[in-house]
């Protein structure tokens, strides 16, 4: 798959000529290198536009260099990855990724004897084409939505699939790690999980550095695609070091009486920008999306998270938790939309942020665009600082200010894990705020 | 030898508002106490000020333990050192479990030289003992699981104090109006509560409107407070008058300072009429 290059052609900027040098080194359906090509058409042409104002009005991102960052062209294959979850439980399957190539693929015997794919799109996209076609960008992702989708679309260099076929329920978790390990290293990693009818699956992805210092670059896209009455959970926590720039469509749609739940965990980068879409496709279709976010030092994580009810009797409930420490900032834009014909929605948004100094800072802002009229949504954001009475009260019995004041912020959190299903997620999530508050056990 | 906390002249401001004027009390492991006096006289801010509230500003006198002033500690360095305060209107932290909660604080006061992150006390042990004390107290052991205070009615947020108190043992436990709002069996359950955690390794300072407490705990002193200071010190039968008689007489022994309670409330009166 990986042809040969010289040296001074593996690393790969983003301009026409390396546009083609890149697909030189793809082996891939035309179908695919035609999608690629009509994604650059359009990466280029997005470049010539502003981002839309209303999604990054408040992201800074005038510090970014694209031209800094190029795709590596091998993986410099052993390095030791420091995750979360790996070593947390048995998995039934387990994709990973270094520097945008895969380096690892299991899938334990019993499901791929069931029809499981569960695997690096690259290879996938070659033997398993037409199952991936009707999916691939065509539906979650679109690569014409803005520069960072279409960058995605043109460069894509591998990535996690899961398609489960029709009536098989999964019921061990799968994992998928992205790492990052090279200087200045461009990651273009897609997700891409396709349940059937009826399926069910749970997959938790990790991404994180090998490096603390080393700069990086993470353009994704994540597709999570629900056929009727199937499930999932899937579950991103998102560690890299915080050097990295991160910019990520993710999209889930869920057709009818299907149910999605969705966590995503925001730890790591320097500037992380997600665009989160869930489109409720179905009737009877629901979606449950938690975020844990908890931004320290000077980085930035920013989502802009929509709530879209295509149809009738359909509910969507997100809970995003942000604690925001140092000089950082977390920036939620919110929106709930319900179409016309989608009566008896059920939609809930809210943002809670929680600041632990004075120089940080939380924006959040919730909103509606509803054209039903036979409709219960619900929204709201609250944001405070970590309360004076409350720190008194634990200092009151035995515990120093910083340890009262850790108690305090795993407790704001403690409601999103109380909606998270998988333990080790709950006690992942803990641990890793743990680290980051400081506390070594 | 038991221990002493000793209050000497203590003068307390809070936004530069001076309301201790000169509290002088000694309290000794093993005693109990009843502090009784009309609102506004001072109760709750001594207790506040002897645990380490920041809004409370010593600007004169001491508070000592076994000789050691301790106006200059925080809360948790006094609680460290055995200052327990039962709060009046105990405070809400979301999503800690009451559990947790106290396995860290039992843990503190144990091991008072335990910093942020070392080793907890075991799991097994602590179990075993917060059981046996919620059966003691009669409580649902589901309590242990919930969030601590949250959703809690008035009743169950009191017995939680004293269940706190029941495990962290202090040397000295103030009590402010733990009685308070409470029905009749809800008081006879705090009260039965705290007599069973009192004896010679416990002194205690009842801060309270009710005679109910003080049935099960019958104080050792009374002390009156009127306008910021201490007015008159007696044993359980001032309690029991004051109880019947409310603090007419009191005011009438010490007129100065029923004068200032006056000049007081008139002030706050006009500022909330400005308001």
């Amino acid at each position: 798959m990986s042809a040969t290059l010289t040296p001074a052609a593996q690393q790969t900027a983003f301009d026409a000529a390396s546009f083609e040098k890149f697909l030189a080194t793809r082996t891939e359906p035309a179908w695919a290198t035609e999608l690629r090509r009509s994604a650059f058409e359009a990466y280029r042409e997005s470049l010539l536009s502003e981002l839309d104002p209303e999604e990054w009005k408040r992201v800074d991102i005038r510090a970014f260099r694209p031209e800094k960052f190029s795709i590596p062209a091998a993986a410099q294959s052993t390095h030791a990855l420091e995750t979360l979850l790996a070593d947390r439980a048995e998995f039934a399957g387990v994709v990973s990724h270094l520097d945008g190539a895969c380096t690892r693929t299991t899938l334990s015997e019993k499901w791929a004897q069931k029809g499981v794919l569960f695997g690096n799109l690259s290879d996938l996209i070659q033997t398993h084409g037409d199952v991936l076609r009707p999916h691939l960008m065509t539906r979650g992702v679109k690569p014409d939505s803005d520069r960072f989708s279409a960058w995605h679309a043109a460069f894509w260099t591998g990535g996690t699939v899961l398609y489960v076929p029709r009536n098989v329920e999964v019921n061990e978790p799968l994992y998928s790690l992205i790492g990052l390990a090279a200087e200045a290293a461009a990651d273009f990693t897609h997700t891409l999980i396709i349940l059937e009818e009826g399926a069910s699956a749970t997959l938790l992805e990790e991404t994180t550095s090998a490096s603390p210092t080393a700069t990086g670059l993470h353009v994704g896209a994540v597709e999570l695609l629900l056929a009727r009455q199937s499930n999932l959970r899937y579950v991103q926590l998102q560690n890299w070091n915080d050097k990295v720039w991160h910019f990520a469509h993710q999209v889930g749609r869920v057709e009818a009486d299907a149910s999605l739940q969705w966590t995503v965990g925001g730890l790591g980068a320097r500037l992380a920008h997600i665009h989160q879409d869930v489109f409720l496709d179905g009737r009877g279709a629901e979606a449950e999306v938690n975020g844990v976010t908890f931004a320290t030092d000077r980085q930035v994580i920013s989502y802009y998270t929509q709530q879209t009810h295509n149809a009738p009797n359909t509910r969507s409930d997100l809970l995003y938790k942000d604690v925001v420490r140092d000089k950082a900032r977390v920036i939620w834009r919110g929106m709930i939309k319900v179409a016309k014909d989608a009566q008896k929605t059920d939609g809930y948004q809210r943002n809670d942020g929680l600041i632990m100094s004075d120089t940080c800072r939380v924006d959040a802002i919730p909103g509606l665009e509803i054209e039903a009229d036979d409709v219960r949504c619900t929204h709201g954001a609250t944001c405070g600082r970590v309360d004076e009475e409350q720190l008194f009260y634990c200092m009151c019995r035995g515990l120093t200010r910083s340890e009262a004041m850790h108690m305090i912020v795993q407790g704001f959190f403690q409601r999103v894990y109380d909606r998270i299903p998988v333990e080790i997620v709950r006690e992942t999530l803990g641990h890793a705020v743990e680290r980051k508050l400081g506390i070594f056990g | 030898m038991s221990s002493l906390l000793k209050i000497t002249d203590l003068h307390v401001a809070v936004d530069e508002k001076p309301i201790l004027k000169g509290v002088s009390l000694e309290l000794r492991q093993g005693e109990v106490h009843a502090l009784m006096g009309p609102n506004g006289s001072g109760k709750s801010t001594l207790a506040y000020t002897l645990v380490g509230h920041p809004k409370y500003e010593i600007t004169s006198g001491t508070i000592e333990i076994d000789g050691t002033n301790i106006n200059e500690l925080d809360p948790c360095e006094r609680a460290r050192l055995g200052l327990f305060l039962a709060f009046q209107y105990p405070v809400t932290i979301p999503g800690v479990k009451v559990a947790d909660f106290l396995r860290h604080a039992v843990t503190n006061i144990r091991n008072p030289e335990r910093k942020e992150g070392e080793g907890l006390i075991p799991m097994r042990e602590f179990r075993k003992e917060l059981k046996e004390r919620m059966e003691e107290l009669g409580m649902d052991l589901e309590f242990a699981r919930r969030y601590l205070n949250e959703g809690f009615s008035g009743g169950e947020k009191k017995r939680m104090e004293i269940l706190q108190l029941a495990m962290l043992q202090p040397k000295f436990a103030l009590l402010d109006e733990t009685d308070s709002g409470l029905d009749s069996d809800a008081v006879r359950v705090v009260s039965e509560g705290l007599k069973k955690l009192s004896g010679p390794q416990m002194g205690s300072l009842i801060i309270t409107h009710h005679e109910r407490l003080l049935e099960y705990n019958v104080p050792q002193f009374t002390h009156v407070m009127l306008a910021g200071k201490i007015v008159e010190t007696g044993d359980a039968e001032l309690a029991h008058e004051l109880h019947n008689h409310g603090y007419a007489a009191i005011r009438e022994r010490h007129p100065a300072e029923a004068a200032e309670e006056q000049e007081r409330q008139a002030k706050a009166q006009t500022a909330n009429a400005g308001i």
